[in-house]
């Protein structure tokens, strides 16, 4: 409603027709974009208070897609919250799986071989670059460029999702991961088809940014657009390729450590504006250093047992306890935190996840802008509802 | 200049659209319905039951009814109902088998948590995804001889899963034999000591087959 307390669309003191030409008084104008917007990439609603074009004030409304995620961990055995994990984010099955797997892990004491943690390395840095790709190609769509582009990220990413299909069964729901493991192994021939996309993969990107980096309507619709500063990115605890590209070095893989990471030499790129460009360069920049994470693993991946021995799949109880396993996935700092009580089912099973965290500050993004442009940011926050109401 | 990164990715999409057309890496979509792409052998699906004998896939179910699927389903799915007799399994030996075996396949989310949990490697995920219809509740309840299917079919979607299984199985049932027949001889043994060497004995009494059988 309007900022004066009184509705603009309800006119005070009874009904009269406005004349044509007059153009509100000077009032706002609230309009409710969403849910069933195409580019809230969901059931996502932006309640926006407009003057003129420009955003005055935005109240993002989800909740649309709630499936009580959090109570059903606490209801279900430890094993069977693992597929239901996968649709959370569903774009990112995998790093969703091994966040989960890597609580439970330190929750239960139980140790993971080296051969699986390598796997999971290869996985999650599959998963990162079909995220990545998804997302600068939805960015396009949702700045105009209707369909190519995003049409080119979409075979890429196929081609990942066949990788996943024919390793875990399903290409989005992979349900994988294992506690202390993984699920099958990864035959000579799955190796040596991961090793020739992931060859492949850099010329791809060579020719989506020769396609899109340099084209000059992206930059007007993004430069300078949607600045998030470093102070308020901490502040508001954004995680993910958004704080990096507000210029915080800040990797989940770098500060904790978690899996073998610390053997592969990677960089963090840092962007230095935080616009809306920054946040997609930074994911292009990613991708580059994904390909030279999983150049590395693929060539050292060892032989051997993918599951702990003593790894349980029946009757698995950890000790009372609590225990906050947290990965870098694709969006952000995924994290999941488990309090056990010695029965079958978690007494508490909380989801830190980091598409509805780094949503905190659409708000702060665009204010100023207009309608496109809060298209444009809501794009480079890059959100998957089925995260962000669980 | 101004212009020249669009003209460059106007290219881009040129060799795409030229490069579709005798190049197989730009082009990779299949046309649905007439073509199918191939499935990976790991695809999965819902799931189905394994029986040892197409003839009489009822009788020859691998399922014993112990009901730990129907336990650990996450969307709680499965619905089983023990029979109140016994009937003998491929081994011969009796078992309980399910009376009712339901799924219920329009809230099964295809995640194979049944397939491993289960001992009995009597559940396995199938590959049939065209299953459409207009019933949504009568049509998509699958009850166990719409589930059931033989071990050949098993064979013919997986094969290197399904050798495996048949080699652990095997395996399983040369072990069982030679239990059985080692307690058969430890009750020979035994059956000359007086009667407390009875309770000696690891398994109970009609226990063991001839190897024949």
């Amino acid at each position: 409603m309007s900022s004066t307390g009184e509705s603009p669309l309800l006119p005070a003191g009874g009904a009269h027709v406005r004349a044509v030409t007059d153009e509100f008084h000077g009032d706002l104008l609230e309009v409710s974009m969403g849910p069933h917007h195409p580019s809230t990439h969901g059931v996502f609603r932006m309640m926006v208070t407009l003057d003129g074009e420009r955003i005055v004030r935005l109240k993002p409304v989800f909740g649309y897609l709630h499936r009580n995620h959090e109570k059903i961990g606490e209801s279900t055995t430890y094993l069977s919250s693992m597929p239901y994990t996968d649709r959370l984010d569903y774009l990112n099955s995998m790093t969703n799986n091994w966040a989960y797997a890597l609580a439970v892990e330190k929750l239960a004491g139980v140790p993971v071989p080296e051969r699986a943690e390598y796997l999971r390395i290869i996985l999650a840095e599959l998963t990162r670059l079909q995220n990545h790709i998804c997302l600068a190609g939805f960015l396009l769509q949702d700045s105009g460029a209707s369909g190519t582009p995003l049409m080119y990220a979409f075979r890429e990413r196929e081609k990942i999702l066949g990788l996943f299909e024919s390793l875990s069964g399903s290409r989005m729901m992979c349900n994988y991961q294992r506690f202390g493991g993984c699920r099958v192994d990864a035959a000579p021939d799955w190796l040596a088809r991961a090793r020739n996309l992931v060859n492949g993969f850099g010329a791809f990107l060579d020719e989506f940014e020769e396609l899109v980096t340099g084209n000059e309507i992206l930059m007007a619709r993004t430069q300078g657009i949607g600045v998030l500063t470093a102070p308020a990115a901490v502040g508001a605890g954004i995680t993910g390729p958004m704080l990096r590209a507000a210029g915080v070095g800040y990797d989940v893989r770098k500060v904790d450590g978690y899996g073998l990471y610390p053997r592969f030499s990677f960089r963090v790129p840092v962007g230095a504006h935080g616009d809306t460009y920054d946040r997609y360069m930074i994911r292009i920049l990613e991708m580059r250093e994904s390909i030279s994470i999983l150049q590395q693993a693929l060539k050292d991946i060892p032989e051997g047992p993918v599951m702990d021995p003593k790894a349980k799949i029946r009757g698995f109880r950890p000790k009372p306890g609590e225990a906050y396993g947290r990965i870098e996935g694709p969006k952000g700092e995924i994290g999941f935190y488990l309090i056990s009580d010695g029965t079958p089912n978690p007494y508490r099973y909380r989801v830190r996840p980091p598409s509805f965290i780094n949503l905190t500050v659409l708000e702060d993004l665009c204010l100023g802008h207009t309608v496109a442009d809060s298209v444009v940011i809501l794009g480079s926050i890059d959100i998957v509802l089925g995260e962000v109401d669980r | 200049m101004l212009g020249t990164g669009l003209l460059k990715g106007l290219a881009v999409t040129a060799r795409n659209l030229v490069g579709s057309f005798h190049d197989d890496a730009r082009y990779t979509t299949v046309e649905y319905p007439e073509v199918k792409a191939a499935l990976p052998e790991a695809f999965r699906n819902f799931p189905f039951l394994v029986s040892e004998n197409a003839d009489d896939p009822m009788g020859t179910l691998r399922c014993v009814a112990c009901q730990i699927c129907e336990k650990e389903c996450p969307p709680q799915c499965i619905y089983i109902e023990k029979s109140k007799d016994k009937k003998p399994d491929a081994n011969g030996k009796l078992q309980i088998y399910p009376a009712v075996f339901a799924i219920d396949t329009s809230v099964c989310m295809n995640c194979q948590i049944c397939v491993e949990v289960c001992p009995f490697d009597a559940i396995k995920m199938d590959h049939v995804f065209e299953i459409a219809t207009g019933d949504r509740f009568l049509e998509l309840l699958l009850n166990r001889e719409q589930l059931a299917k033989p071990n050949s079919y098993f064979h013919s979607i997986r094969p290197n899963e399904a050798a495996e299984v048949d080699a652990r199985l095997a395996a399983d049932r040369k072990a069982a034999e030679e239990k059985a027949k080692a307690a058969a001889l430890a009750k020979a043994a035994a059956k000359p000591a007086p009667p407390a060497g009875a309770p000696g004995a690891p398994k109970p009494p009609g226990e063991p087959k001839p190897p024949t059988a």
